[in-house]
């Protein structure tokens, strides 16, 4: 298993270049959707760490963290991208309200 | 032995897909590009070493969890990188060299 350790180990150093890359492009990313897009990297790369971890411990119960880990991701990427559309509508009613449906011909 | 093997190919493909992750995340052009990089690579990173836990441990529970999560973000990837992927077309971030098609820009746009 000393082969397994030490592949382990290289895993570890090559996924944590990873994180590191997207958290360089959350800092300078010029705009939202990018750092919205390293932040969904940033998540998937921490799923993976997870589960080198349940390797190289020998614990299960890293996979629950990366099961757990992956749900609240993509609940924030999509909570996110969703707060993107909302504030890019601008600043009429329409962005606070926006299931009701808007006629735009009501001119006499 | 060859159990092993597998292992450690599985382990350092993951690993590599990883990094190829986020190199592109960090050199890639525009936002859609990067996108690309990050769902397909990552994911795929992920999972080849989701599919090393399950081999390691091969006991009915734990890959059981680790087929799940594989799944799970098989789904979810996709899903989140359409939303963002229309909320930056839509909020009309700078593209790279991408040819708009004309009328793209109003069919897309929020009614």
């Amino acid at each position: 298993m000393e082969i397994l350790q030490t592949a382990v180990d290289i895993a570890f150093v090559i996924v944590m270049l990873g994180v590191l890359f997207a958290f360089i492009r959350l800092i300078k990313g010029p705009s939202l959707p990018d750092r919205i897009v390293a932040l969904d990297m940033m998540t998937v790369q921490i799923v993976a760490i997870c589960a080198l971890f349940a390797i190289s411990s020998g614990e299960t119960a890293f996979l629950d963290v990366a099961i757990v880990l992956a749900l609240v991701g993509f609940l924030a990427t999509v909570a996110l991208a969703r707060f993107v559309e909302r504030r890019e509508a601008g600043n009429d009613d329409r962005a606070l309200t926006p299931d009701l449906p808007q006629d735009e011909e009501t001119g006499p | 032995m060859i159990v092993e093997f597998i292992l450690v190919g599985l382990v350092l493909l993951g690993g590599f897909f990883c990094f190829v992750a986020g190199l592109g995340v960090l050199r890639l052009p525009d936002v859609l590009i990067r996108m690309h990089a990050s769902t397909k690579a990552g994911t795929l990173g992920s999972g080849l070493i989701l599919a090393a836990v399950a081999v390691l441990f091969a006991d009915l529970a734990t890959v059981t969890r680790a087929v799940a999560t594989i799944v799970f973000l098989l789904i979810t990837a996709p899903v989140a990188a359409h939303m963002i992927g229309r909320a930056a077309f839509r909020s009309g971030v700078p593209m790279w060299k991408t040819k708009i098609e004309d009328g793209a820009q109003e069919a897309l746009k929020r009614r």
